[in-house]
């Protein structure tokens, strides 16, 4: 095979790591390589996109069902603090989108800083929102037998709208928590000088899914925490 | 293929600005929540309106597809418009219920 003979030409054929991060066979040049990964990842992240918008699905349908349940327990979340939450989460993502940077021009130094930078406001932000879940849980605000909603309206409904509240945010939080563990992978690999110029497709595709993740909340934000904060709808 | 050249040529500058914007917007579309803009519709358009910029501006830039290929662009196209189908399809159900007078709702 003609493309054979090529891989094994390339200066990288004498890796310290065959196979990883070189040209495989049934591609014709790294561009096309990484396109595949690419679209393979976009893939990956539109069945995603279904998997939470059956949640939005779910959401949109209650609210449009319960609009003073929804507009009064959503008045019970923190609006500064998660509009602070987001401004952490957006954070991460700039500093993931500078990771890809940093790994595309080889400086493997700044690449595991900016990874590790991620990996801390990641934390920051799950730290927040388990602030968040237990300020929800002592007073009483998790659906369930000791449910309760101070002041709020159509009481029979508003478990609804914390128990999406639960589901969405808990659903993308697990995201992260995954995203965690192969962060701690690709620091370890970045670490080890695994990622060339050539090739540093892991930490691409780890930055979209990163960053998908990001949009996921971009939405939540406004969903869950603004809605009808001037009271209109429970006048 | 025209996209290799291009992927190292975003410049962090880009990446900034995008960050900034960011930023920006989710303080303005927080603060303009507590704002009674007429109509409750109008402050859930608005916020919805925002965020969807917001995440144009992170597939676009963050994601690269604006660099990307091709296929690249038609695959994100595609996963958005089946989004919208499963929610607006699904929607035209529930908002015209009540204006039909269907029994059981």
């Amino acid at each position: 095979m003609d493309s054979h003979t090529a891989v094994a030409a390339k200066p990288h054929g004498a890796h310290a790591h065959p196979g990883y991060g070189e040209l495989r066979h049934h591609f014709e040049s790294f561009d096309q390589q990484k396109d595949s990964a690419t679209i393979g990842m976009w893939v990956f992240l539109l069945t995603e996109l279904m998997f939470f918008g059956g949640l939005f699905l779910a959401y949109f349908v209650y609210r449009q069902w319960y609009p003073e349940a929804f507009a009064s327990a959503s008045n019970k979340t923190d609006l500064w603090l998660g509009a602070f939450n987001t401004t952490v989460l957006i954070c991460s993502s700039l500093t993931m989108a500078l990771a890809v940077h940093a790994a595309s021009m080889g400086k493997r130094i700044l690449l595991v800083g900016f990874l590790i930078a991620t990996l801390l406001l990641g934390g920051a932000f799950l730290g927040v929102k388990a602030y968040e879940y237990h300020d929800k849980w002592i007073h009483h605000e998790v659906p369930g037998e000791h449910f309760e909603c101070e002041g709020c309206k159509d009481e029979v409904h508003t478990p609804l709208f914390f128990a999406l509240y639960f589901g969405m945010t808990g659903l993308h939080a697990s995201h992260m928590i995954i995203g965690f563990g192969i962060l701690l992978v690709l620091i370890w690999q970045a670490w080890c000088g695994k990622f060339t110029t050539k090739w540093y497709t892991p930490i691409e595709m780890f930055g979209l899914y990163w960053h998908f993740v990001d949009i996921v909340w971009i939405f939540l934000f406004p969903l869950l925490y603004l809605i009808d904060r001037t009271g209109r709808t429970l006048l | 293929m025209d996209s290799h050249a291009e992927h190292h040529v975003v410049p962090k500058s880009v990446y900034f600005a995008v960050f900034f914007t960011l930023i920006a917007l989710t303080w303005v579309t927080a603060w303009i929540s507590t704002k009674d803009l007429g109509s409750s519709s109008l402050n859930v358009a608005v916020a919805l309106s925002i965020a969807v910029f917001k995440a144009s501006l992170v597939v676009m830039f963050f994601m690269h597809v604006k660099y990307g290929t091709k296929l690249t662009k038609m695959i994100v196209c595609i996963g958005i418009v089946w989004l919208l189908m499963l929610l607006f399809i699904a929607m035209m159900d529930i908002w015209t219920r009540t204006w039909m007078g269907v029994p059981g709702r």
